[in-house]
């Protein structure tokens, strides 16, 4: 083996000092040579990101520091390189792409100056030289009519162009490492595997090598020559990338790879509807003109009929945008729409909100953040029974505490918990109190709003199973928003397709998992396929 | 400290942490403490006095001469040398560190008023012969009282206005917004010399006038802490269990705009110090006599030959609201995120 490009020894990465130092990644090492791919996975707080940040020194020092290690590019060492040094290898040798396609350019400047800078600073182009350049460098990351996009700001430009626009400044200056963390998991999941085959295809043509940082396994098979695998800011795995994937030596490699839900939804009975929907819209007016005239409507959800038997999970799969959450909330009477909304037979859209508040105690919600949807100064007791004193349930504070227990014991916690404040328990534990809180006034139909999707994968999988005992016992409908495949075809009887707020295909799961009809629905699944 | 929970007790860390304002409060609260009790402090009667076997409070009751054995019915002025000796013959006085109250005339003093400092008048007089200190001390306990109230009633209004604008949004917001547009628009200084003609400005009318006019300083940063909050999941979980909007306002968006309005308020309290004691300079304030910083600033500008007069008043306002500042500071300090929760970014 030559001698690699890059190579990690020993190092750690260490925020804060004296006795309040929080060590976030310990004693890494590894290596990577030219034109390879290696993948850096682990969880949440695992320490990949600080540890690829590290390589530029992009970390925020002075609070970060390296008490140990070494970095060496191409043999020389980066730690104790001079500022200058620094900035020139920045751009030139190493390329970087984020996650945040939205926030990672500057939306006060056009796409041609934001790239020509970097050509302007490292390689001395002159404008039109570089305009020159910057066109060729759009249609090598593939974005539709390069030319006329020059002039164009950040928020014209979709989510995955933004990502395009991205690569082309990392990979302007023929980087020979570039490195991507995360650069896939803010986007679809159609638009997904269009980047990982544009960062696949760059690498080979350019000839780099690639860091690529992520937390999502199966994303990473795709694209990655060799795995490191790391927990808590330790290296816990290293190997090939057939190697880790059929047999990895590591418990929480398996676990990792072991976590995928399986199993479907107990069958539900034949029975009337408990909530229907006819022709629900929700459209926000586009105001233009002096007068702020109406000129034309965003048409969020766009006349969905829907229906929902006691007992049934209906999940609702589109990617942003399609106006998924939005039906939800159309739903829950959070926001206003048009159409009708029968639930048990009565027409609720129309309802005021007094009329409204019995019925909110069989209508509930979980929401996706875990970490936003509990109040942060509330404790858990208090945060689920909130509910309890709104409906007078149960008798006195005494009673309401005891069933605010009971519902804790019921999603798996330990009842004591209910003393402590949200800020104290783990996400997967705080998604547990949120559905807690949804259970405890004994609910019939449940919104979930991706409840899944800010979780990590093994926690995803316990929740799921968490939300199927449920139902079971009790009976509970659920509406099960996701843009998560897999998940949604472990709990879902029938499941809607959702694009542009309107439904381009509704039947049994089985049914749209294994003969999909809408040419939308057979894309969504082909790219969830090949990433997942 | 009791019952804080761990954010709180952080902050507080932080604000003990900036050496500066903590000694700032200390000193203010020491200063305002001594302050309060002026009566006691400053008084032309003594605190206690003991005549013919009985005990007496001068500072809290009101005793006629006839009480001492003098000729008047009317209250005893214990400055009299003839009061005096009279109650000296038959027991003591006891006498708080100045002997004035701040409207003492000091009849006595040696030379003419305004009377430089002396050991009579630590600070001089000014010049209707009333000693400084003691007006310094019931003008510092005016101001700060003035302005803690006028903070805390401003600020009740103003976090009340801006929650119902920012939780309810559209048309509510629209209109709440001009009309604090037209109404911070309104020329407040002429309007208080317009008003201080129709009423005798007392105290609490002067409070309520500028009331009209600053409880708007907190209606923007409320408003924008309510508009983020209530697209919160929590905020919306609660309206998804049918909690009432008064209720969620209280229990769930509140807590979020006080780090902004408690991060605020030490800045409304020393604008309010200053918009007092400049009413009182141009003469439109509190009524005649009071004692005021403000009021002391003008003598000293019509008596430039006294420098003692602008100087005590100078640096009582420099000292006092640069303390305000400084804990404002290490308040703001606290409540700054960046700093209580490690600062990584």
């Amino acid at each position: 083996m030559s001698a690699p490009l890059l190579e990690i020894d020993n190092l750690t990465v260490c925020f804060g000092r004296g006795a309040e130092a929080v060590i976030a990644a310990r004693g890494v090492s590894l290596a990577l040579s030219a034109g390879e791919t290696l993948a850096l996975v682990g969880e949440s707080g695992s320490g990949k990101s600080v540890t690829a940040l590290s390589i530029p020194q992009l970390l925020p020092y002075p609070q970060a520091s390296h008490p140990t290690g070494a970095i060496r590019f191409e043999g020389e060492s980066l730690l104790d390189a001079s500022s200058e040094r620094l900035r020139a290898l920045r751009g030139r040798a190493f390329g970087m792409v984020f996650q945040e396609p939205m926030t990672s350019l500057n939306p006060l400047h056009t796409i041609e100056k934001q790239i020509g800078e970097t050509l302007r600073i490292h390689q001395g182009l002159t404008a039109s030289q570089a305009r020159a350049r910057i066109i060729e460098l759009l249609e090598l990351v593939r974005l539709p009519e390069a030319g006329a996009r020059l002039g164009a700001f950040p928020h014209q430009l979709s989510g995955g162009q933004r990502q395009r626009v991205m690569i082309a400044m990392a990979i302007a200056n023929h980087p020979r490492l570039l490195i991507a963390d995360e650069p896939t998991t803010a986007l679809d999941v159609t638009i997904q595997a269009e980047i990982l085959e544009l960062l696949a295809d760059l690498k080979q043509r350019l000839g780099m090598a690639m860091l690529f940082i992520s937390h999502d396994l199966n994303v990473v098979r795709r694209i990655a020559d060799r795995v490191v695998v790391m927990q808590s800011g330790e290296l816990v795995e290293t190997g090939s990338m057939t190697q880790v994937f059929s047999e990895p030596a590591q418990p929480y490699t398996q676990m990792l790879l072991a976590a995928e839900p399986e199993g479907r939804p107990a069958p539900v009975r034949d029975a009337p509807a408990l909530l229907e929907t006819r022709g629900l819209r929700v459209w926000f007016p586009h105001r233009g003109g002096l007068l702020k005239r109406v000129t034309g409507h965003l048409k969020a959800v766009d006349g969905v009929d829907l229906s929902i038997r006691p007992g049934e999970t209906v999940g609702v799969v589109g990617e942003s945008g399609s106006g998924k959450t939005t039906l939800g909330m159309a739903l829950l009477r959070l926001q206003s729409a048009r159409g009708e909304i029968l639930f048990n037979g009565q027409d609720i859209a129309r309802l005021g909100k007094r009329a409204l508040r019995p019925l909110r105690r069989e209508l509930q919600v979980v929401f996706q953040d875990p970490f936003g949807s509990l109040s942060p100064r509330l404790s858990v007791g208090q945060i689920i029974g909130e509910g309890l004193g709104v409906h007078r349930v149960g008798r006195d504070p005494a009673e309401r505490g005891a069933l605010a227990r009971e519902a804790l014991a019921e999603v798996g916690l330990d009842p004591a918990l209910a003393e402590r404040f949200p800020h104290e328990l783990s996400g997967g534990q705080r998604q547990r109190v949120a559905v807690a809180r949804a259970i405890v006034l004994k609910p019939r139909l449940v919104v979930l709003d991706e409840p899944t999707s800010a979780l990590d994968r093994s926690v995803q999988v316990q929740l799921v199973e968490l939300l199927r005992t449920l139902q079971s016992r009790h009976g509970l409908s659920y509406l099960f928003i996701s843009h998560d495949l897999t998940i949604v075809r472990a709990m879902s009887h029938s499941v809607l397709v959702m694009q542009a707020g309107q439904v381009v295909e509704a039947g049994s799961a089985e049914q749209i998992f294994t003969a999909p009809q809408a040419p939308y629905t057979q894309r969504l699944l082909s790219a969830a396929l090949r990433t997942g | 400290m009791p019952r804080l929970n761990p954010i709180n007790q952080r902050r507080w860390a932080q604000f003990r942490a900036n050496r500066r304002g903590w000694w700032s409060l200390w000193l203010f609260l020491v200063m305002f403490t001594v302050t309060l009790f002026a009566e006691f402090v400053a008084n032309d009667r003594p605190l206690l006095v003991h005549f013919d076997g009985d005990w007496y409070l001068p500072a809290v009751v009101s005793y006629p001469e006839t009480t001492f054995g003098g000729d008047f019915p009317t209250e005893a002025d214990y400055r009299d040398p003839f009061v005096a000796e009279l109650i000296e013959a038959e027991g003591w006085m006891l006498w708080p560190p100045v002997r004035y109250h701040y409207d003492t005339i000091n009849y006595d003093s040696e030379s003419a008023a305004p009377a430089p400092p002396s050991r009579q008048n630590w600070l001089g007089t000014d010049d209707q012969g009333r000693d400084v200190l003691a007006r310094l001390i019931y003008g510092f306990r005016i101001s700060v009282l003035f302005g803690l109230a006028l903070t805390l009633a401003s600020s009740l209004i103003g976090v009340a206005v801006g929650a119902v604008q920012g939780y309810f949004g559209g048309r509510v917001d629209l209109f709440g917004q001009r009309f604090i547009e037209i109404w911070a628009g309104l020329p407040v200084l002429y309007l208080l010399i317009i008003m201080a003609g129709f009423v005798q400005p007392s105290f609490w009318w002067l409070l309520g006038i500028m009331l009209l006019f600053s409880w708007t300083q907190l209606v923007g940063v409320v408003r924008a802490e309510f508009l983020r909050v209530r697209n919160f999941d929590y905020v919306k979980a609660a309206r998804a269990l049918g909690v009432k909007d008064r209720v969620i306002m209280v229990r769930h968006a509140l807590p979020n705009a006080m780090v902004a309005t408690v991060t605020f308020m030490p800045f409304i309290l020393t604008g309010s110090i200053t918009t007092l004691t400049s009413l009182d300079f141009l003469g439109f304030g509190l009524p005649p006599g009071s004692p005021s910083l403000g009021e002391l600033l003008a003598q000293g500008k019509a008596n430039l030959q006294a420098p003692w007069l602008g100087l005590t008043a100078f640096f009582t306002l420099a000292i006092m609201l640069s303390l305000l500042v400084f804990i404002g500071e290490a308040a703001r300090d606290a409540f700054d995120p960046r700093k209580t929760l490690g600062g990584r970014s």
